[in-house]
């Protein structure tokens, strides 16, 4: 019956909107998925924490599995996710490096010895400009490099033990386990 | 107590709308004149404890209490009284009672002012009105209570976010309130004639008045809107196509083509099925509006708290009220006869241009609307689509509505010798094109634009001027104005000129004030001019200002033209209390022509301050523009044909169910 | 949601330095063309704000990525050049315009099809009234609207 058929168009269309608005629900639109998946990471080198003296650049995470950390003391849920990197770091030998994101270096290395250390070694950014290369738009972000520095994986948002479990931790002891 | 009493009162509100779904529309089928009766009455009662509710609500925030938890959030008490009252209406719980409490209002009206309609009529309208009623007062009672407590009691409230604490803000939210409800009105009649089966002349002349005042107050919410962000914002954009803003603007737009459509279905009795899709569909993206602001689906500075829970009631409550009329529709649709035919060329078909046109319009919105969510849930990436897109796409389809806007009204009904009425658009043609030419030519760079916006408006201009010289030798000279706009028919008709002549003003404000625009940041030192345009700016500091609930950095500056003075602008920065987020108020002076619009930007080294300083050209014919529509609308809805319906009773009242008009 | 939302609010918290306001003092006497910055930074997206471009925002984040493009425009970059640098790091959602790529085509020319689908339809529709025989309403249905509308006589005919 073709002219029945017509008059239903405009419920057809309207059941098919409202899928994609029920999809909507749980989607969140201001997660901003990374275009440096796959790709090398991006070079720089800047001076430590820890140390000004020394640099930590894209060079240091050639031949291991590493952890690249965005974080900054003003950021309320860096504080929150903390005590997950610190048991991270406790329990397992990825290699968790820091990125301090448009900080003060004293209340940096205040809140480190204070809450605990669990990073390798922290990357000073005080103008964020090597953030930006990351495209680090919100503290926390977590990236995943591989053996050959590349970035398999980003992570927005403070960590929590269950995405460590379930998100991050499958695909480290994956990319452990290809020949570098 | 009081909370409590209006969270009951809510409740009962519920409770009667329950009834009201349910017993007047079966006494239309089972024909029990008692239960039919019962409509008015119930719905008068739905308002009474929606108004005791609101007030409940009101009296909560002008007295500080912060035992409620709406309250605590956005109430303060440093707050102006004037805000403690806009606060009701100021976040999500509060402002979809405002919602409600309208619904109920129209629905008193349409009992009060439609008492001519049939009893039948009236009892399925108010009846289906009531169902709506029911799936928001059910989301306010489980979801979104505003009387909900909180303990322990703070001692401050969260203060009205600073932005809304402006008097544009206060009555534009009502005002666009006013106007998404009122197209549950349209809706409620077509959903009653779909049920009953009739469909004609009788019935859009019913709806038509409803519908053309809802219309209007969502002009002139969209406008107040529109007004409002340019004061407020501090950087002189008067629209973002943000997905608030365009959830007003498509109910507006089929809301313009149903208006359209009832005046033909009135007249000639054709496009009734288009007609009843356009009412179902005015209402329905009214509600679309409302999910998308609740439910965080898509970001938006204006979004409410968004809540996918929420989310998930309103896409329930969708898909049962839209997905149910459309049904409702499918299925009824095909026994609705076609009504009279018309020619190639006659004013019916251009009115079916216009209205596949605002159509396919509406549709423009809503794509580039949901298009991010389209292309991320489907996995084709994470994009965005702001105003360059949305721009594209208006600017190539609006000329075509304008073309037809111009031909439209010199066209006969039915059928129209064509010649005849080249012969009368020849001449506007090419006035038209000879002033957009005149225009574009000369200057360089974006010329055309102007050369486009002025071609179209003078072309509207020159159209509207030649139907009216064609009315009035019709009706006999000029001294017949008078007549004509007392009589029946005569403000249809002048209602859409001045509506169409709003259009004119429009376009040409837009696109002057966003081609010639001049804008400068500066940095300026007390004592120093700068010149925009031919006005100088003469900076005179920066002191600190206190205000009822914020503090303020107030700058001073002398604006004089050619030495005589023009204005002194005062720009503010402000720090509300408990929001600390700085605020900028503009310093403005309004215009006809243009505007001069300054902005304190931030504190520079040695008492010197940046500041940004406009000269916008003809941004208040935007409003102006706006605002005439509006008056087209309402002049229109105050024709006599519909107020002296008001006055009769109809002639045996019950009309038999079934068989087809 | 729940986590992004607090690390927007983590984000905005307190960077309270008195430099918020979007207005950077950028020197447009040289290389840099303020027309053509101002359109950019129009069209670019703010990434913490609720949809606001990076001309309209007051947050952190968009004063660096204002100072980006800044600095691009005056190493000489061409528009298309500043926009590859923040799509690379960012992807498309940085743009309010969406590239024209074979993904997109279906937003950029799908309205055109739909206006093609329009005039198919309106003239279909014209077409098929043309040839329909002259019917508005029935005798006794007029009869019946009139009295429904209490009309003694309406004169109009249409206007």
């Amino acid at each position: 019956m073709p002219r029945f058929v017509r008059y239903l168009l405009p419920l057809a269309l309207f059941l098919a909107m409202a899928g994609l608005l029920y999809r909507g629900l749980s989607i969140d639109p201001r997660l901003v998925p990374s275009p440096l998946v796959g790709k090398s990471a991006p070079v720089f080198s800047l001076a430590r924490l820890e140390d000004p003296a020394a640099t930590l650049s894209n060079a240091d995470f050639k031949g291991q599995v590493s952890l690249l950390n965005v974080w900054a003391t003003w950021c309320v849920s860096c504080r929150a996710e903390h005590q997950v990197l610190m048991q991270l770091s406790k329990s397992t030998d990825v290699a968790i490096y820091g990125l301090n994101y448009k900080d003060e270096r004293p209340a940096a290395l205040r809140w480190l010895q204070q809450f605990g250390d669990p990073y390798r070694a922290n990357a000073f950014d005080a103008d964020g400009r090597v953030g930006i290369d990351w495209g680090v738009y919100g503290t926390p972000e977590t990236f995943i490099i591989d053996k050959q520095g590349v970035i398999r994986h980003k992570h927005t948002g403070p960590l929590t033990w269950d995405i460590v479990q379930h998100e991050i931790m499958p695909l480290v002891k994956q990319l452990q386990a290809e020949t570098g | 107590m009081i909370p409590e009493l209006g969270h009951f009162a809510l409740i009962l509100a519920l409770c009667l709308a329950l009834v009201l779904a349910v017993v007047p529309l079966l006494g239309t089928f089972t024909r029990t004149p008692a239960w039919v009766a019962l409509a008015r009455p119930l719905a008068w009662g739905q308002f009474l404890f929606l108004a005791l509710a609101f007030a409940a609500l009101v009296h909560a925030f002008l007295v500080d209490d912060f035992s409620v938890l709406y309250v605590a959030n956005h109430g303060n008490t440093q707050l102006p009284e004037i805000y403690k009252i806009s606060a009701v209406w100021g976040a999500h719980e509060g402002s979809l009672l405002l919602w409600v409490l309208i619904l109920s209002g129209w629905m008193v009206a349409v009992s009060l002012f439609g008492r001519h309609l049939p009893d039948e009529v009236q009892a399925r309208v108010l009846s289906v009105m009531g169902m709506v009623s029911i799936g928001f007062l059910s989301f306010l009672l489980f979801t979104s209570n505003p009387f909900e407590r909180v303990f322990p009691i703070p001692a401050e409230g969260g203060e009205l976010n600073p932005l809304l604490q402006d008097p544009g803000l206060a009555i534009h939210p009502p005002m666009l309130y006013m106007g998404y409800v009122g197209m549950s009105v349209a809706f409620s009649f077509a959903i009653a004639a779909l049920i009953g089966g009739r469909l004609d002349a009788a019935w859009a002349r019913w709806s038509r008045p409803w519908t053309l005042v809802a219309w209007v107050f969502l002009t002139v919410g969209i406008v107040l809107g529109s007004w409002w962000a340019y004061n407020e914002l501090g950087w002189g954009g008067w629209w973002f196509w943000d997905p608030v803003e365009n959830a007003s603007f498509m109910p507006w737009l089929a809301g313009t083509a149903l208006v359209h459509s009832l005046a033909v279905t009135e007249k000639r009795g054709a496009f009734r099925r288009w007609t009843v899709l356009l009412a179902l569909l005015a209402f329905s993206l009214s509600l679309l509006g409302t999910f998308l602001v609740r439910s965080g689906v898509l970001t938006s500075v204006h979004a409410f708290a968004s809540d996918p829970a929420r989310g998930l009631f309103i896409l329930m409550f969708l898909m049962l009220v839209i997905g149910g009329s459309l049904l409702l529709y499918a299925v009824r649709a095909p026994d609705i006869s076609r009504g009279g035919g018309f020619a190639a060329v006659s004013r019916e078909s251009f009115l079916l241009g216009n209205n596949v046109l605002l159509v396919l319009m509406t549709a423009l919105v809503l794509i580039g609307t949901l298009a991010p969510l389209l292309y991320d849930a489907l996995g084709w990436g994470k994009i965005s689509v702001g105003f360059p897109w949305f721009n594209s796409m208006l600017v190539t389809f609006m000329p075509l509505m304008v073309i037809l806007m111009g031909i439209g009204p010199l066209t006969r009904w039915k059928q129209q010798e064509p010649a005849e009425l080249l012969g009368r658009l020849r001449l506007a043609a090419v006035i038209s094109v000879g002033a957009g030419l005149a225009v574009a030519l000369p200057l360089l760079g974006d010329s055309w634009a102007l050369g486009l916006a002025l071609a179209l408006s003078v072309w509207l201009l020159t159209t509207l001027l030649m139907g009216l010289r064609q009315r009035l030798r019709a009706k006999g000279g000029v001294a017949s104005l008078w007549t004509d706009l007392a009589g029946r028919g005569g403000r249809s008709y002048y209602g859409m000129w001045l509506a169409h002549l709003g259009v004119a003003f429009f376009i040409l404000g837009i696109t002057v004030a966003t081609q010639f625009d001049i804008e400068k940041d500066e940095r300026m030192s007390p004592g120093q001019s700068v010149e925009v345009a031919g006005y100088d700016f003469r900076f005179d500091g920066v002191k600190v200002v206190q205000g009822p609930n914020y503090q303020a950095h107030r700058g001073t500056l002398q604006v004089t033209r050619n030495g005589a003075e023009v204005a002194v602008l005062y720009p503010e920065k402000r720090v509300y209390q408990v929001q600390r987020k700085p605020m900028t108020e503009s310093g403005i002076d309004a215009g006809f022509m243009r505007d001069l619009y300054v902005s304190l930007g931030e504190p520079l080294d040695n008492g010197d301050w940046s500041l940004r300083l406009y000269y916008k050209p003809l941004v208040r014919w935007i409003w102006f523009g706006g605002l005439l529509i509006a008056a087209g609308g309402l002049l229109a809805a105050s024709d006599p044909r519909y107020r002296h319906l008001l006055h009769r009773r109809t002639v045996g009242g019950a009309v038999p169910a079934g068989g087809h008009a | 949601m729940k986590i992004a939302r607090l690390l927007i609010i983590g984000l905005l918290s307190l960077r309270v330095l008195p430099a918020l306001a979007g207005v950077e003092m950028f020197d447009f006497s040289g290389n840099v063309n303020e027309d053509r910055y101002m359109a950019l930074i129009s069209q670019l997206r703010c990434l913490v704000c609720q949809n606001q471009s990076l001309a309209d925002s007051d947050a952190d984040l968009a004063h660096d990525l204002r100072v980006e493009v800044y600095e691009h425009m005056q190493k000489g970059e061409n528009d298309r050049q500043v926009i590859d640098f923040l799509v690379s790091r960012y992807g498309d959602f940085v743009l309010y315009k969406p590239p024209v790529k074979p993904s997109t085509y279906l937003l950029w020319y799908g309205p055109f099809v739909l206006l093609a689908l329009g005039v198919v339809v309106v003239v279909i529709n014209i077409r098929r009234r043309g040839r329909q025989s002259e019917t508005t309403f029935s005798k006794e249905e007029q009869a019946r609207i009139a009295a429904l509308l209490g009309d003694e006589q309406d004169g109009e005919r249409g206007k």
